[in-house]
């Protein structure tokens, strides 16, 4: 490791599918500026560096270290603990470092029915000696051993501290350079940095702010998913009810996603001044919703609002799709129900 | 689960009707239990599922939310805003692993203390039976790796 005087940068992937990875090589030929102003030590997606070198760094010898992907297993741990020892500013990079993202709705259910459902129960599964990975298995030279599966998925920030979040699955591009700009500046020319703890790279209101579609009142009967319908252009999702996850999630993005037809799916996380995305989408789409009003019966007034509601299909994977891990109540309670049987509907 | 816990509750009181209705049950001296810790909102639409949320993380074993009777909101429509989140909550706690009876919308008209004074009786006792919540300990416990699905649940939990 000749040292060149360039700040370090690493990168690293746990629990993740490599689209972080994809969208800081998106951010285009810039993507040249970020190797001639860093010396890259610890890529593994781009570069061949082995968990041994960075143990055998000096502590904080990473200047900027992009940590993507959800704490999963034992490993994702172990690196966590590596790379904030070894890494001067360490950044939660996308949204399942900053906050669990898709695998932490696994939540949602056990560690045991998440294992059978993708190794035993999954109608494209070729696996007739129902092989499911173990811990630790005997062979002929000795004992093999793979990281442990963790029960709950965890947020970068609930296993080490945090310097910084970047919001997004994946962070846009733009805002990926724009915070690489503002860590050069701090770096080299020892401009300012946002204080610990900042989401950076993302906006602070709710995307409908940023988005393009027509908004008018909101007086929807029931709600739609999007293979349901083709929506009308032009106008709100959330007005057509299709569930769009805008109002509780944080800009940034540019709206791409409902420009284009889809509802938004939430992947920025809450916006400033809420904690829990999927509460305060909750929230939001009672409001929307334009069933029962004052002077009615009041069973009859209650029976309609259920039937509307039970048009929203998974409610809780659909408001904490991306924010499972950091919501209020971060993984399910298996032991509830007090022995009731068939309880999600 | 020890037989000598008593259960938290958290009661959201709407400032109009609710609120005035646990008065008026204390001026009546009313004999009811005393374990809801009454929060006065100006209006059960007040109530963000947050708080709900975060009574049952920071403790509660259960929430009531009490407001006007529908018709009779101070803020016209409010409370129907209100019935149409619990009835959305009340879905979405049921894949959390929260039992209904732990969280539960009332209606008490100002004048209504016996209705109010015996809803938080009822609710007492029912989130009795279930026993404690605990999510902090039992849920969150070593950073969520200490909650474990008893063995003949697990198909269950499955289908969430």
């Amino acid at each position: 490791m000749a040292d060149n005087g360039k700040p370090k940068f690493g990168m690293y992937w746990a629990s993740s599918c490599g689209g972080c990875e994809i969208s800081v090589l998106n951010i285009g030929d810039k993507i040249l500026d970020v190797d001639s102003i860093f010396d890259i030590a610890f890529w593994p997606v781009a570069a061949d560096f082995k968990y041994q070198d960075v143990r055998n760094y000096p502590d904080g010898y990473i200047d900027l270290c992009l940590f993507n992907g959800a704490i999963r297993n034992s490993e994702n741990e172990e690196m966590a603990h590596l790379l904030r020892q070894k890494s001067k500013v360490l950044v939660a990079f996308g949204s399942c470092a900053y906050e669990g993202c898709i695998p932490a709705l696994s939540n949602l259910t056990t560690k045991e029915a998440t294992l059978r459902t993708v190794y035993l129960d999954n109608v494209s599964l070729d696996n007739p000696e129902g092989t499911v990975p173990q811990e630790s298995t005997d062979v002929d030279v000795g004992e093999l051993t793979l990281p442990s599966f963790y029960h709950t998925v965890k947020s970068l920030d609930q296993i080490v501290p945090v310097d910084y979040y970047i919001p997004g699955c994946p962070p846009e591009p733009h805002q990926i350079w724009a915070v690489l700009q503002v860590v050069v500046n701090g770096l080299l020319k020892g401009a300012e940095l946002p204080p610990p703890g900042s989401i950076v790279g993302a906006g602070k209101v709710a995307v409908c702010e940023e988005c393009v579609l027509e908004k008018d009142v909101k007086k929807i009967a029931r709600f739609h998913r999007p293979y349901d319908l083709l929506p009308e252009p032009g106008i709100c999702l959330l007005e057509q009810g299709i569930v769009c996850v805008g109002p509780a999630t944080r800009s940034g993005c540019g709206a791409l996603c409902p420009q284009v037809g889809m509802p938004c799916r939430g992947c920025y996380g809450p916006m400033d001044g809420v904690e829990d995305q999927g509460a305060k989408m909750l929230a939001a789409i009672a409001s929307v919703l334009d069933v029962g009003k004052a002077g009615e019966d009041e069973h009859e007034l209650k029976r309609k609002i259920d039937e509307a509601m039970e048009t929203l299909v998974d409610p809780a994977g659909t408001f904490y799709r991306f924010s499972m891990a950091h919501s209020m109540l971060r993984r399910v309670r298996l032991n509830g129900n007090n022995g009731k049987k068939g309880e999600a509907q | 689960m020890s037989e000598q816990s008593e259960p938290v509750i958290v009661g959201f009181l709407c400032n109009w009707c609710s609120y005035r209705a646990a008065d008026l049950a204390g001026t009546a001296r009313l004999h009811y239990a005393p374990n809801m810790r009454a929060i006065r909102v100006m209006c059960s639409g007040r109530v963000d599922p947050q708080f709900v949320l975060k009574a049952l993380r920071e403790g509660a074993d259960g929430v009531i939310i009490a407001g006007c009777h529908p018709g009779e909101c101070h803020y016209v429509e409010q409370n129907i805003k209100t019935l149409r989140r619990f009835s959305l909550l009340k879905r979405m706690l049921r894949q959390w692993g929260v039992e209904d009876e732990r969280v539960q919308l009332v209606w008490a008209s100002a004048s209504e203390g016996k209705v109010l004074a015996e809803a938080i009786d009822r609710i007492t006792q029912q989130v009795r039976a279930l026993g404690p919540l605990r999510w902090q300990e039992s849920v969150l416990g070593r950073n969520g790796d200490g909650h474990v699905a008893p063995v003949e649940d697990l198909t269950m939990a499955e289908e969430v």
